[in-house]
């Protein structure tokens, strides 16, 4: 029976890995482009909620109505400013220069907050710990089934927008070619800088739910980034839905890890992804593979 | 076409001649510093020394074989960690530092066919969780203590005077070595053919370059290196705490040491280790903004000056000081700029 919660807390808890992935695996897998200091935005707009919320009352939720926009706003500058002068020096450049704006993300941070570790709980009353009781072993987080469907949602939501929409079709061909799309009329630029914005309006969001889950501090990002990270290279990178499936991986394994050693958790995550990067040796992209076998058809 | 007014294909000039006759006197100068300097000044080397071996090492592994990791801090503190375990079995405190890097430099070896399967920011970032995971496996171990760490008592043996030059030697050992193996391995056909692999990948194959096998040497030598460095920092600070030693704060200060002084050049190494050691000692008390200071400088390098200064020198004038590859001497002495280390050689 513990077996059976701890699988489902995991699953749960994959929720908030797929939700935190997001924004990389969006970078990623269609601007191609490396953000480290994805970790370091996360915890940014969850301070930025949180100074909403203490100075001015403003709930999260609601909050997030003021933070997200400001966050996409944050994105275009960091497309234009960073990432775009970045990508022209190579290939190496944007992992050095997004690494060293983490560090000074981090620091500035520190500075303006302190050590103190700071939570969004105490502002959505008892939402942070309302569960529905399914059986005396087993209850399920209402905040941690509202993360799981959010990111379903978001995930989705990209996707479509991605393969329906005029500009969402613009940002897939930019990626695959950038000087081409300028021949049929394109602004490549604007198209980047609108994907950039996106994604960071998604790591806001992935913000505010590291504040409510738990408890976040300066340096908390480089955390978020690794998660991040592990969740979208074990679904396979750049491809969403795979997304969903490496975070729900990782937040399983996470909590039946925990299971067997109270630093368990924290191992059993970073040796599946080692164990998923072992297994590319010998059998390719198993997502890969999956998603082929479900669609019938390769993702371009 | 005479003989005299042919292009001719050079490596060393007369500059490079007296830089490396001065970099041996210096070494030697080095070399009997402990019976010289003061106290401070010779823990103050030892620290220049282990930054030298870090800024030496992320280079060789990021500007000359194009592997950018941001996890080196898992050989840096697998490195201090082995020490403190061969120690602790028995082995003598000063063999236990090399002899540790030599078996972090052994793990890295099968650890590098499964990391290089990476390409790329996914490199980078894998390094990184590996290096997570090494910190919470050395936390395992009950003789670390989790969180708490442990200490290199067996350095105790010594007076602390005997202590410290033992340790400075070891240091000025490690670091001239580690310069030497590095600089005969960038002149070498293999290491034209490392800086070809990261010019192009598909390219350097295609001129029957053996990638994996000399991306596999690099990454073993850069982790056998920052090993080193992680023992001798624990042989100069004593403690071992898992936190302070797997941060990636130190993959942070390589960045900025190679940026600085000049992603893929030799020299470049040395002069961002001496910026470095520099800065900290003048900002190093102001805390937070002095690492605010040291990511903003690394992230307007990485914009705007991705070769660094020595990078710029060399783009400038025809100064090399320990040339690693060739140029061309056109008639009436006008130098064309390198045409060997920099690109093209990989055929060679």
């Amino acid at each position: 029976m513990i077996f059976l919660n701890q699988t489902i807390q995991g699953v749960l808890l994959g929720g908030y890995y797929a939700l935190i992935a997001c924004g990389l695996s969006f970078m990623f897998g269609v601007m191609g482009v490396i953000n480290l200091a994805h970790g370091s935005l996360a915890v940014l707009a969850a301070y930025a909620l949180f100074v909403l919320a203490d100075r001015f009352g403003v709930q999260p939720f609601l909050g997030l109505c003021l933070v997200a926009p400001a966050m996409a706003l944050v994105g275009w500058a960091l497309q234009r400013l960073v990432l775009e002068r970045s990508a022209r020096g190579g290939l190496l450049v944007p992992v050095l220069s997004t690494f060293g704006l983490s560090i000074v993300i981090d620091n500035l941070l520190f500075q303006g907050f302190g050590a103190d570790t700071r939570s969004l709980a105490p502002y959505i009353g008892d939402f942070s710990y309302d569960s529905w009781t399914l059986s005396d072993e087993i209850a399920i987080g209402k905040l941690a089934a509202l993360t799981l469907a959010v990111a379903i949602a978001l995930l989705g939501g990209i996707e479509t927008f991605l393969n329906r929409t005029q500009i969402g079709r613009a940002i897939r061909a930019t990626a695959e070619d950038p000087d081409t799309v300028g021949l049929i009329g394109v602004n490549a630029r604007r198209v980047n800088a609108i994907a950039a914005a996106i994604a960071l309006a998604t790591v806001a969001v992935a913000g505010a739910f590291l504040g409510m889950r738990a408890t976040f501090d300066p340096y908390a990002g480089a955390a978020q980034l690794i998660f991040a990270f592990e969740a979208s290279v074990i679904g396979g990178a750049g491809s969403l839905w795979g997304t969903l499936a490496g975070g729900i991986v990782l937040g399983v394994a996470q909590s039946l890890g925990a299971l067997v050693n109270p630093q368990g958790f924290f191992i059993a995550g970073h040796f599946t992804f080692l164990a998923v990067l072992f297994a590319r040796l010998f059998f390719g992209d198993l997502g890969q593979r999956v998603r082929t076998a479900l669609t019938g058809r390769k993702r371009s | 076409m005479s003989a005299r007014t042919a292009p001719a294909v050079e490596r060393w000039t007369p500059e490079s001649r007296i830089a490396i006759v001065a970099a041996a006197v210096i070494v030697a100068g080095l070399a009997i510093g402990p019976g010289i300097f003061s106290a401070n000044a010779v823990d103050k080397l030892t620290t220049l020394f282990i930054y030298v071996i870090l800024a030496l090492m992320w280079n060789a592994l990021v500007g000359f074989c194009g592997l950018v990791s941001i996890g080196q801090q898992a050989f840096f503190g697998l490195g201090a960690y082995a020490a403190i375990r061969l120690a602790n079995w028995g082995v003598g405190v000063y063999p236990s530092l090399f002899l540790g890097a030599l078996i972090v430099g052994a793990l890295a070896w099968p650890l590098s066919i499964l990391m290089l399967r990476l390409k790329g920011g996914e490199f980078a970032i894998g390094m990184w969780v590996v290096s997570e995971l090494m910190h919470l496996l050395v936390n395992l171990d009950t003789l670390v203590r989790g969180e708490t760490g442990t200490s290199l008592i067996e350095l105790n043996a010594y007076a602390s005077g005997t202590r410290r030059a033992l340790t400075y030697w070891c240091a000025l050992v490690a670091m001239t070595g580690l310069l030497a193996i590095v600089f005969a391995l960038l002149r070498s056909p293999l290491g034209a053919a490392i800086q070809a692999i990261r010019d192009s990948e598909e390219a350097a194959e295609s001129v029957g370059v053996r990638v994996m096998s000399a991306k596999r040497l690099v990454f073993t030598l850069a982790a056998f290196g920052a090993a080193m460095a992680g023992a001798l920092w624990v042989a100069t600070a004593l403690t071992f705490q898992p936190q302070a030693y797997f941060s990636p704060l130190w993959t942070a200060y390589m960045i900025f040491m190679a940026l600085v002084g000049g992603l893929g050049t030799f020299e470049g190494s040395i002069l961002g280790a001496v910026i470095f050691f520099a800065i900290e000692a003048w900002f190093g008390a102001m805390g937070v903004w002095y690492l605010v200071g040291l990511g903003a400088t690394a992230l307007i390098f990485a914009l705007l000056f991705p070769r660094g200064i020595w990078g710029w020198v060399e783009d400038r004038t025809s100064l090399r000081l320990l040339p690693i590859g060739y140029r061309l001497r056109l008639a009436g002495g006008a130098r064309a700029k390198d045409a060997g280390a920099d690109r093209n050689e990989a055929g060679g």
